[in-house]
């Protein structure tokens, strides 16, 4: 493959990737308007983001090309996130009382 | 085996070693691996600040919802997104050793930088006039304003901070004092403010649009 065929190739993918990202942008916004409760929406709100970080990641920043240093940040990423959940328990404990203030 | 056999060998064993004593981790260049791991130490802070913002949604009764229309920030994606990919661009012109045109990409990515900051910033301007400040909220909680300003602030900042550096690095890179991987580096930053802005817009402007 000469350097004018990869260069290409790799735009051709960029602009593919940077299309997806638009149209999964554009889910979100639709989302929003939805008639559904604040939970499903949060949710299917965050699976979108989800996805779409995940091509940002492996395609704009590249990941997709070292599988070593993609797992190290997913692993440490995953594991902070994982980290951060022990409050929920608190904070619904404020808005709903028993049982968890005991 | 020879003296001359033994000595070949003990200097292609030298040279293995000080290759596995110096092979970069994961085969990520030094100044890469410094901006993975500042990419990831903040992934960490805004995670925080959005789980913050969860829990205090959460946790309010009378949390508003005082958005009524998305144009604005639609447009503030767009703009981000497209500067994702012109940023790109001017890595792979970098690369191709086009340096005209990746100085112009990276100039490009810069002025979208602070159009976003400039559509931002007359939000914010918007919401002021309609009394939400920092303290203070007339639909509600006052702790609306105080996580809508940091968590946008904090992301703002960032994207003040992207475009200073793709000023910077564009600039030096078109004097010959910097490479393609310093501007693939910078390129690594701005696109991981493109994908926090992917988390923020959902949680704090979709989720609070009135309907």
């Amino acid at each position: 493959m000469t350097a004018d065929t990869h260069k290409s190739s790799g735009m051709t993918k960029d602009v593919g990737v940077y299309i997806c990202l638009l149209v999964l942008a554009g889910i979100q916004f639709v989302i929003a308007y939805q008639d559904i409760s604040a939970k499903q929406m949060f949710e299917r709100m965050l699976i979108v983001a989800i996805i779409e970080a995940g091509l940002a990641l492996l395609f704009f920043m590249h990941l997709a090309d070292n599988r070593g240093l993609r797992w190290f940040v997913i692993i440490f990423t995953v594991a902070v996130l994982f980290g951060l959940q022990y409050g929920w328990t608190d904070s619904y404990r404020l808005t709903n009382g028993v049982p968890w203030a005991q | 085996m020879s003296q001359a056999d033994l000595s070949i060998h003990g200097q292609v064993s030298r040279t293995q070693a000080t290759e596995v004593m110096t092979a970069p981790t994961f085969s990520v260049p030094a100044k890469k691996m410094a901006m993975w791991l500042f990419i990831i130490a903040d992934t960490a802070t805004f995670a925080g600040c959005l789980v913050a913002y969860g829990f205090i949604r959460n946790a309010s009764p009378n949390w508003p919802r005082p958005f009524h229309g998305v144009a604005n920030v639609a447009l503030m994606t767009f703009i981000l997104l497209t500067s994702s990919l012109t940023m790109l661009l001017a890595v792979r012109a970098a690369q191709m050793g086009d340096k005209a045109k990746a100085f112009r990409w990276t100039a490009i990515t810069a002025v979208a930088g602070i159009l976003f900051a400039a559509l931002h910033i007359r939000e914010w301007m918007q919401r002021v006039g309609e009394g939400m400040t920092l303290f203070h909220n007339p639909w509600g909680t006052s702790l609306f304003g105080s996580l809508f300003y940091s968590v946008t602030g904090l992301h703002l900042l960032h994207v003040t901070g992207g475009v200073i550096a793709l000023i910077a690095v564009g600039i030096r890179y078109q004097g010959g004092r910097y490479n393609a991987d310093d501007l693939e580096i910078t390129g690594l930053y701005w696109h991981f403010v493109d994908l926090v802005w992917m988390f923020v817009v959902p949680l704090v402007y979709l989720l609070n649009l009135s309907h």
